[in-house]
């Protein structure tokens, strides 16, 4: 809303609208990536454990948003050196 | 088996217990049976709006503790053969409530009424989620003003993703009430319009409920709002909601004060 508009008009109720459409369609994304993440991080683990042991508190999934591309960070603790003849074995 | 509808909004005081109680009355004057189930725990309220505050003997967390059977703890309206209501409990204890409780008394219910009714508490806590987890339909009770909306917004997040319907890959059916909505502010742009909260949560509309005297009136009697003046324009807005829950068509519309003459003169006075 120009200044010009917030001057010379008391409808306050564009100044509502424009509000919460900024604020809403940020906290969409900032709750609705909570889910996806926490899923993903489901998946991970679901998908190391079948292979490595591994504990549901050593997966951890962080993702950097930004404008051009945004990356995905995972990362798996493992206890112990992890035996590579075990994708034969399996 | 029944309907059941979880009344919801987040933020609190928008209505929602107001809304309980004048949909279930609505839907109850059509013949249909009908309970309304107070979720909020500790700050129990609709047996208050439903005037049946000193018929209270037991209530839903002495169901789920065993304590007493269903029928003993569900309280007949004194007005209308087919409504009931299923009172909280004023312990202090939030988890008094059980999700396993919960499951059994809604399938319970279920069984022997055509609507349930769930009032949820104001939040996103557990109360909440236990409330709205049966849910077929969500009636996301919204005041047109910002906080209102936003908390709205949040709460049909959680719709989609903690209710029983989102667990199996299905969606709960969600319509939003607006309420406390006076017609001449949004025209003069003084409050959010309808069209405005439409857009902004991308929800089907159930009704618009008019900011009115009527409402605090009818609380004061104990008495359902859309039973207790039909006339009134909130009453009217209720009775509206209710038969598009049943499935009628209705054109939407803000339900005006009808005016006696009396009052016509008077205004015209003024």
């Amino acid at each position: 809303m120009t200044l010009w508009k917030r001057l010379f008009t008391n409808n306050s109720a564009p100044q509502a609208r424009e509000r919460l459409q900024i604020l809403l369609s940020h906290e969409r994304q900032v709750l609705g990536g909570e889910d996806l993440l926490s899923s993903l991080r489901e998946d991970i683990l679901a998908a190391v454990a079948k292979r490595v042991p591994c504990e549901r508190d050593s997966v951890k999934v962080r993702l950097e948003r930004g404008a051009p591309m945004s990356v995905l960070e995972i990362e798996v603790e493992i206890r112990g050196n992890v035996d590579l003849g075990m994708t034969k074995a399996a | 088996m029944a309907k059941i509808i979880t009344v919801t909004s987040g933020k609190g005081g928008v209505g929602k217990t107001t809304t309980t109680a004048a949909l279930g009355a609505a839907l109850a004057r059509t013949g249909d049976k009908v309970v309304v189930v107070d979720f909020d725990v500790g700050l129990r309220n609709l047996d208050l709006i439903m005037g049946a505050e000193r018929r209270v003997v037991y209530d839903f967390v002495n169901v789920i503790q065993g304590d007493a059977r269903l029928p003993q703890a569900l309280i007949k309206d004194k007005r209308l053969e087919s409504l009931f209501l299923l009172p909280a409990s004023q312990t202090r204890d939030k988890d008094a409530l059980t999700e396993e409780g919960v499951d059994k008394v809604i399938e319970d219910l279920s069984r022997h009424f055509d609507w349930v009714i769930c009032d949820s508490p104001a939040g996103i806590e557990r109360g909440a989620t236990l409330a709205m987890r049966h849910a077929d339909i969500a009636v996301v009770v919204t005041n047109p003003e910002v906080s209102s909306v936003r908390d709205s917004d949040r709460i049909v997040g959680i719709l989609d993703s903690k209710t029983l319907k989102a667990e199996r890959g299905e969606t709960v059916d969600k319509r939003l009430l607006l309420t406390r909505y006076d017609a001449a502010r949004a025209a003069r742009g003084d409050m959010l319009k309808t069209e405005d909260v439409l857009e902004i949560l991308s929800l089907p509309l159930l009704g618009i409920v008019p900011e009115s005297p009527d409402v605090l009136k009818a609380s004061n009697y104990g008495v359902p709002v859309s039973i207790h003046d039909p006339d009134s324009a909130p009453a009217r807005a209720y009775n509206d909601a209710a038969r598009r829950l049943k499935g009628e068509e209705i054109a939407m519309d803000v339900p005006k004060q009808k005016l006696g003459l009396f009052s016509k003169f008077l205004r015209r006075a003024a």
